[in-house]
């Protein structure tokens, strides 16, 4: 039976009519997700269409900036051993009402503490279901970094930890924290089908979901008794198009306001369409050519730093990037704190890399380069980049070879220390802070992992250890611009690029800001 | 004829039994890991992948993991997406009608034009029109999908505004599923908007994904009426004075089309098979981009529970062709 006629805004701005009755923005997103539940899932995709929109989190990221704000918790306080975190809650935070849940408290300590015993407590029943799986939460090595959760009073939680950790309170502002209604999952629980959580989701977010059409659409309406108040529009559709030539389309068209990862090639023409306007910022990310720093000759820091001056990356910029993106001379993108300006990259010399190498003792060096097989926000082809570099390499008289696996594969091979040759890659940010790329990427713990350059370095590694056990910002930050000139001196990676993200929109579409995390947030967007 | 048909199904056992080794192997061959994607740049630990290896129940055997996919297919259980975690029955199922619809309305499209169109190049023979229709089933039939797709939304969506660019109906519209199909379900909900909508939506993806079966079914039809015109009976249907228009549509038609239905129904299994470009250009929310996702993100259970429903639902499409034909012409039947 026909249930619901969506207001006809819709129609209104596709059809050209006049009469507005609600506002209802439509998002061509690029694909489906894999469930509402965002402690589950890794995928950014999943998080836009459940963490986002539904769901919020005790701290978040100011829109459009990496910075930490409060969200549900109003403040928090850090112990001066840095080993408890306590947050004080706002007391008006409502879960949404709808056709399947109707809250009869409003969100306490209880939710919260609910939230992260789900995910590591063994004998809750959701961790049950999940079967532990819950790979966010585990990656972040937040079961190991939380001791306990005590519930203060009603609106006051306190985390204890089992060591500091400065960047404990930016993950808690990530997808995976989004935090539960403990009533509704007891409710399911009791009804005996607790999956539901994770197809009907129930939040404290600005939209509350409506219905989910399998691959085709996800409807959310404004929610009514949102804490920072109801949304300037009424309706929120996804309209899954995986297809980007097709989001263009539907954008031109106007059967869409909002579309993700345009083609670059696509962006000039796009920038000339009077309909549209292209947002662009830096991303929170980097690419860079890791060598295994665990092989001759790339054990010496020489040789890596004679390659790197041998590989011409302005002109990997320009054919492969096609100016959308900059190079990156350091391992942290020039938008996050803590990066270190003063650097100076290695120029674009082959005579002195030739110089170098021979100095070195390096002849006739043969040597793999690994190109990834997919496209990725950091890497738009990562072939013929790889093509660029045998050419560059060449000059020098390095002969070098192109390598590719399956990206499971490719991933698993380039985490191996005995690995042969420079494998590329690169990082997205999670939460906005350089240990996130520094101590992920290029610690000693990450050998065997992450770590793709198999690099330990000691000086490097106390100084990114040190950083994480202290919570004054201004010091971590000098810690880390530290470390980042004892990385430029040893060389572990040929630093590449850090792309450009670029959001286009409709001309009507006032309040959109790019989040730099990757993420795509419809928060106080409106529509003229 | 009962006969017949017993031996026909039984015919279909060793087929299945195969389907189910090619689709269980299919995905197995393909080089990846499932949790590996699910991990991407940021890894995993040796320890965590072990036990989700063993959770998935992919550190038993092969042999042990087959059979144990037999067994669940024989309870109608095709297991849980490694993704979403819910029955792969449930996944295919809501998703199939949509294929289904769009795959009626491609054969109906390809129907209605081939088959006058094969008539007309057969009758003009030689002529300029006969060419013509020739010529363009040979590009349609050489059309490259996804090239056609984009080319006709870039013409009558973008520039002329005429169909939507893509999707199973506009987001005015909410219509619960009944059927699901989207115009069956508008209908019993006796919304002629949603209706008009849902047709409205597809007629470019109809188009597209009805193009090469155009081309085969007029070029099937062409030949074929060119053998029956060639008959003693026609020519003496002539001879007897009766008028051209009876001639072509009674005598020589009606059995011109003995071959050419055998055409069109095998046709419906290509549709249903080949949809998965279509879909992926119109963002049809059918079982070829549910498939297409599967297979990138290596949900194994996915995979091979929807190449086994396909491959199924075609095996019983082409003995429906096979008994249809053996109804047409009784010789066939021994």
């Amino acid at each position: 039976m026909k249930k619901t006629l969506l207001a006809a805004g819709i129609a209104a701005m596709m059809l050209g009519a006049t009469p507005v009755m609600a506002k209802t923005l439509v998002y061509c997103s690029e694909g489906s997700p894999e469930g509402f539940d965002p402690s589950l899932y890794t995928a950014g995709t999943t998080f836009d269409a459940s963490s986002k929109t539904v769901y919020n989190r005790l701290v978040q990221f100011k829109p459009g900036t990496t910075e930490v704000e409060p969200a549900i918790a109003k403040s928090w306080e850090i112990s001066d051993d840095g080993l408890e975190v306590t947050f004080h809650l706002r007391d008006d935070v409502k879960f949404q009402t709808t056709d399947f849940f109707t809250p009869s408290r409003k969100l306490n300590a209880d939710d919260v503490i609910w939230t992260f015993e789900r995910q590591m407590d063994e004998n809750n029943p959701y961790y049950k279901l999940a079967n532990g799986s819950f790979e966010y939460f585990n990656s972040m090595s937040m079961g190991e970094l939380i001791k306990s959760i005590e519930k203060v009073d009603d609106h006051t939680v306190k985390f204890v930890l089992t060591k500091p950790n400065a960047p404990f309170v930016a993950n808690l502002a990530m997808d995976f924290a989004s935090i539960h209604s403990k009533e509704y999952e007891q409710q399911l629980l009791d009804e005996g089908k607790p999956e539901l959580a994770n197809q009907q989701p129930i939040g404290t977010g600005p939209f509350q979901f409506v219905n989910y059409r399998e691959d085709a659409a996800i409807r959310y309406q404004a929610n009514p008794d949102y804490f920072r108040g109801k949304q300037p529009i009424d309706n929120l559709v996804f309209a899954i198009t995986s297809d980007a030539q097709v989001r263009y389309q539907k954008l031109m068209a106007g059967e869409c306001h909002v579309m993700p990862f345009p083609n670059p090639s696509d962006v000039e023409e796009m920038k000339q369409n009077d309909d549209i306007n292209v947002l662009q910022e830096a991303g929170l990310n980097v690419a860079y050519l890791a060598y295994n720093t665990q092989q001759a000759p790339f054990d010496k820091p020489e040789v890596r730093k004679a390659l790197n001056m041998a590989i011409n990356k302005q002109a990997i910029i320009d054919a492969v990037f096609q100016g959308a993106g900059e190079v990156a001379k350091n391992p942290i993108p020039p938008t996050m704190w803590g990066y270190n300006d003063d650097i100076q990259d290695d120029q674009y010399d082959p005579e002195k890399a030739k110089q170098m190498l021979a100095d070195a003792g390096v002849e006739n060096l043969k040597m793999n380069i690994w190109a990834m097989p997919v496209q990725r926000p950091y890497m738009p082809n990562a072939r013929r980049t790889a093509e660029l570099m045998q050419s560059d390499l060449a000059k020098v008289g390095v002969d070098a070879e192109i390598v590719t696996y399956e990206w499971g594969e490719y991933l698993k091979r380039s985490s191996d220390t005995k690995r042969e040759g420079a494998v590329i890659l690169g990082w997205t940010g999670d939460n906005g802070d350089p240990d996130n790329f520094m101590g992920v990427l290029l610690g000693c713990d990450g050998v065997g992992g992450a770590n793709r350059s198999q690099w330990c370095h000691q000086p490097f590694d106390e100084l990114i250890q040190k950083a994480r056990t202290l919570s004054d910002q201004g010091e971590r930050a000098k810690l880390y611009e530290q470390a980042q000139e004892i990385f430029k001196e040893q060389a572990p990676w040929d630093t590449l690029a850090h792309s450009t993200v670029f959001m286009p929109i409709r001309k009507e579409v006032t309040g959109y800001k790019i989040d730099p995390l990757g993420g795509h947030s419809f928060e106080g967007v409106d529509i003229k | 004829m009962f006969k017949f048909f017993l031996i026909k199904l039984a015919q279909l056992v060793p087929t299945f039994i195969g389907v189910t080794i090619v689709a269980f192997a299919f995905i197995r061959l393909l080089p990846g890991d499932p949790i590996l994607l699910m991990a991407g740049e940021r890894g995993i630990s040796a320890e965590r992948y072990a036990e989700l290896k063993a959770q998935m129940g992919f550190d038993r055997s092969l042999v042990t993991q087959y059979f144990d996919f037999l067994k669940g297919l024989l309870h109608g259980d095709l297991g849980n997406s490694l993704v979403t975690h819910s029955p792969v029955m449930d996944e295919f199922m809501s998703r199939f009608p949509a294929t289904l619809e769009l795959s009626l309305f491609a054969l109906a499209f390809a129907v209605i034009i081939g088959l006058p169109a094969g008539v007309l190049a057969a009758v003009k023979r030689g002529k300029t029109l006969d060419h013509t229709v020739m010529g363009v089933s040979l590009t349609g039939y050489s059309m490259p999908i996804f090239w056609w797709g984009l080319l006709l939304i870039m013409l009558f969506s973008s520039t002329l505004g005429w169909t939507p660019v893509s999707g199973r109906i506009s987001f005015l519209y909410f219509i619960d599923s009944v059927t699901g199909f989207m115009t069956i379900d508008s209908l019993i909900a006796g919304d002629w908007g949603a209706f008009l909508s849902a047709l409205h939506h597809l007629v470019l993806p109809a188009i597209v994904l009805g193009t090469i079966p155009l081309a085969v079914i007029a070029r099937q039809t062409r030949s074929s009426m060119l053998e029956v015109l060639g008959e003693d009976y026609v020519r003496t249907a002539r001879a007897k004075g009766l008028s051209n228009f009876r001639v072509i549509m009674v005598h020589t038609l009606r059995n011109a089309l003995i071959s050419v239905v055998t055409v069109i129904g095998l046709q419906v299994g290509l549709l249903l098979a080949g949809a998965i470009l279509t879909e992926t250009i119109f963002s049809w929310p059918g079982i070829g981009k549910w498939m297409i996702d599967a297979i990138s993100r290596r949900d194994y259970p996915s995979v091979q529970g929807g190449l086994v429903l396909i491959a199924f639902i075609v095996m019983i499409v082409n003995l429906l062709v096979d008994i249809a034909y053996g109804v047409i012409n009784p010789r066939i039947r021994h």
